[in-house]
């Protein structure tokens, strides 16, 4: 007697697995499903073969000058000749190893925080990142140290100058921040109302109009002769606006910690700075990381806003350079550039955040 | 916190004593400085414009150098400001600035109410209009009922509602953000007109993907005379900015140029002899040097030179010298005698 043996399950039919499966369940369900598929589909096609022809089949990557450039496809080689341009501004070619220095030492600083590197080398390099690092750029960039010949910051420019205000408007805004939050929410009314003022203050007028004020009202007030530097105004505008929106933001952590955290920190007897440094502030910090992430990406953008007081960040520098008339029409290759620039940034910080977020997940989500 | 602020107001105190000892005479500022401050424009292609490495060019930035050469002997020694339309008086009524030369129109309003001088003129412009050769129109007249692109914000949009109302004429404006936007507007037809300062029009015209299917009328609706500009009350500077620009169209109504200017140093020509400084005392009646002449027009070159070099027929911008020929060659450059 034989014993019966099931055959083995044959696999479903080609038409419901693999890519066919797939496509059949999602874009070809059911007819009015499928004409969609196909007319999106075409639009789709319709407009990416010539932009990708554009940017990259008929593009001209290497070349002399305007002439090596060719009609409808994109003329890499603008950004290529005033690539020096885009990254420095005026900054003077002979001295441009003193930003590049800086530049490596910040690569340095950052690319680690995203490779599997120890633990610890990361908390030492973030370390250096908001102590060593701005001042070794302060030194670097600006010069008339250490026989280091000063550089005037009319000269700084490009991509150097987006990171510098988007550098120093971050780690000067998050302190500030922080201290404002803990302010509003103090008992005493004198702090807090100045606290409040402040913040309310400055989130409540658009960043082009304190910049436009930074740059055009305040030298009008001084007295005769009297003058700050232009970046300089324009940094603590852009500090003081953002470190009121990241005030804002810690604020949301801090309420969102339960009342018992405070009290047991309380009954521990602990004084007040203790109880926030030791207990508080890193609960609530963690929290709000996507706050802040979005807080600092917001800023990061703003920067560009510094274009409507003449300063040449890296989209003023591109603009700047658009109308030459030795080039034909460049204004898609100029902007583009600035785009891929700001979005390298952009995502690099998102996935810093993710990244911060994971490492500092305790599970103690209630 | 408490910390901030007092070294925060500690940082402020001190530059405000730094700040503080600018301004009285600027001249001797300068001198004492060794370098020029001047507020140009944040790129405007021909007047004032960075190239490949960063260095400025263009005709505002040359009379800068000019300044610099003049009163420091050394063209390059000029700190070049950029400024927006919005910023640039309160740059030079608050000291940033030495001087401004940025396109600037000599007006009524800016001479006498802003606290500033306008010291001579080293582009005279006017506003014009870039037509479609499709059209068949020859005169500024036929335009009824056109749509014209023009720049947001700027008097060319005044002028332009003037023109037209003067005229009993309507259009439609379609207005853009900057001039470069307003061009590429006018490429892809969302008009049949732009308008714009003559210099810049030739300059926007360059950038349309078929330069030959446009061209400018020969009407001229405004006048745009564009110079240099300092502070007011400082007498002894104004001279300074005035006669080398003076200067500049002198030394081409003379002929010394770049390359000559060394033979030019035994000519017997009393008139080339005060310019150059080898008779007379101009150098010193200004509070300069005698042969400041000489750095200028060796460094920068005459009027026409840093006309050539920057907006002339041989460079993309193509200009002609029209207008801003010398007198004796039926333009209106007409500079008071070295005397």
């Amino acid at each position: 007697m034989s014993v019966h043996k099931a055959s083995p399950d044959l696999p479903a039919p080609i038409v419901n697995r693999g890519l066919i499966g797939w496509l059949r369940e999602n874009l070809f369900s059911t007819w009015y499903n499928s004409i969609i598929t196909l007319g999106l589909g075409y639009l789709l096609l319709s407009w990416l073969i010539p932009l990708i022809n554009w940017a990259f089949i008929d593009a001209v990557f290497l070349g002399a000058g305007p002439e090596s450039c060719v009609a409808n496809a994109a003329c890499w080689v603008f950004i290529e000749q005033r690539l020096g341009f885009f990254i420095y501004g005026f900054y003077p070619e002979a001295m441009r190893w003193r930003p590049n220095l800086v530049f490596i030492l910040f690569a340095l600083t950052v690319i680690p925080q995203f490779l599997p590197t120890p633990a610890k080398l990361r908390k030492w390099l973030a370390l250096f990142g908001i102590s060593g690092l701005p001042i070794a750029a302060y030194i670097f960039i600006s010069g008339g140290h250490f026989g280091l010949e000063s550089v005037a910051t009319s000269k700084w420019g490009g991509l150097m100058l987006t990171l510098i205000l988007a550098y120093v408007g971050i780690l000067a805004a998050l302190p500030i921040g922080v201290a404002l939050a803990l302010g509003r929410r103090s008992d005493m009314p004198i702090i807090r109302g100045i606290c409040v003022i402040f913040i309310e203050f400055w989130r409540a007028v658009p960043l082009i109009t304190i910049l436009f004020m930074a740059s055009v009202m305040l030298p009008l007030f001084l007295p005769d002769g009297v003058t700050f530097d232009k970046l300089m105004r324009a940094l603590v505008g852009i500090v003081f606006f953002q470190s009121a929106y990241m005030a804002e933001v810690v604020r949301g952590g801090l309420q969102a910690i339960p009342k018992g955290q405070y009290e047991a920190a309380e009954a521990l007897g602990l004084g007040y700075w203790r109880r926030m440094r030791l207990i508080i502030l890193p609960q609530a910090l963690k929290i709000v990381i996507p706050g802040i992430a979005n807080t600092v990406i917001s800023l990061f953008k703003d920067t560009t806003l510094v274009l409507i007081i003449g300063l040449f960040d890296i989209l003023g520098a591109v603009k700047s350079t658009l109308s030459d008339p030795a080039w034909d029409n460049v204004m898609a290759e100029g902007y583009l550039f600035v785009a891929f620039c700001f979005w390298v940034f952009c995502f690099g910080m998102s996935r810093y955040s993710h990244r911060l977020e994971k490492s500092l997940e305790t599970g103690h989500r209630n | 916190m408490k910390k901030t602020i007092v070294s925060s107001v500690l940082a402020a105190a001190g530059l405000m004593a730094l700040g503080a000892q600018a301004q009285a005479a600027t001249l001797d500022d300068v001198k004492s400085a060794g370098e020029l401050r001047c507020g140009v424009s944040n790129g405007l292609p021909g007047f004032s414009q960075p190239d490949s490495s960063g260095n400025w060019t263009g005709l505002d930035v040359d009379t800068c150098r000019a300044v610099a050469a003049a009163v420091l002997g050394d063209s390059t020694a000029v700190e070049f400001i950029p400024l927006t339309a919005a910023e640039r008086f309160t740059a030079l009524q608050s000291g940033e600035i030495d001087m401004l030369s940025r396109n600037t129109t000599w007006t009524t309003t800016r001479d006498a109410s802003l606290g500033l001088n306008f010291t001579g003129t080293n582009y005279y412009d006017g506003q014009g209009f870039l037509v479609k050769t499709a059209l068949g129109i020859d005169s500024a007249l036929q335009l009824d009922g056109a749509a014209v692109c023009t720049q947001a914000g700027t008097t060319t949009e005044l002028n332009l509602a003037d023109y037209f109302r003067a005229n009993d004429m309507s259009y439609e404006a379609v207005v853009f953000d900057t001039s470069e936007a307003s061009a590429q507007g006018f490429d892809n037809n969302r008009c049949d007109v732009l308008t714009s300062d003559t210099s810049q029009l030739a300059a926007l015209r360059t950038q349309l993907s078929d330069p030959s299917s446009a061209e400018v009328l020969p009407d001229i609706i405004s006048k745009e005379p564009l110079g240099p500009v300092v502070r007011q009350g400082d007498d002894e500077w104004f001279n300074v900015v005035k006669w080398v620009l003076f200067g500049q169209i002198n030394a081409e109504e003379y002929g010394i140029t770049s390359s000559n200017v060394d033979s030019m140093l035994s000519s017997d020509n009393p008139s080339v002899q005060r310019i150059v400084g080898t008779d007379g005392n101009m150098g010193e009646i200004l509070g300069l040097d005698d042969d400041f002449m000489v750095d200028v027009v060796s460094q920068v070159g005459n009027y026409e030179e840093m006309f050539e070099r920057n907006v002339g027929p041989n460079t993309p911008i193509g200009l002609q010298r029209g207008t801003n020929a010398l007198w004796t060659d039926g333009g209106i450059l007409y500079a008071p005698p070295f005397r």
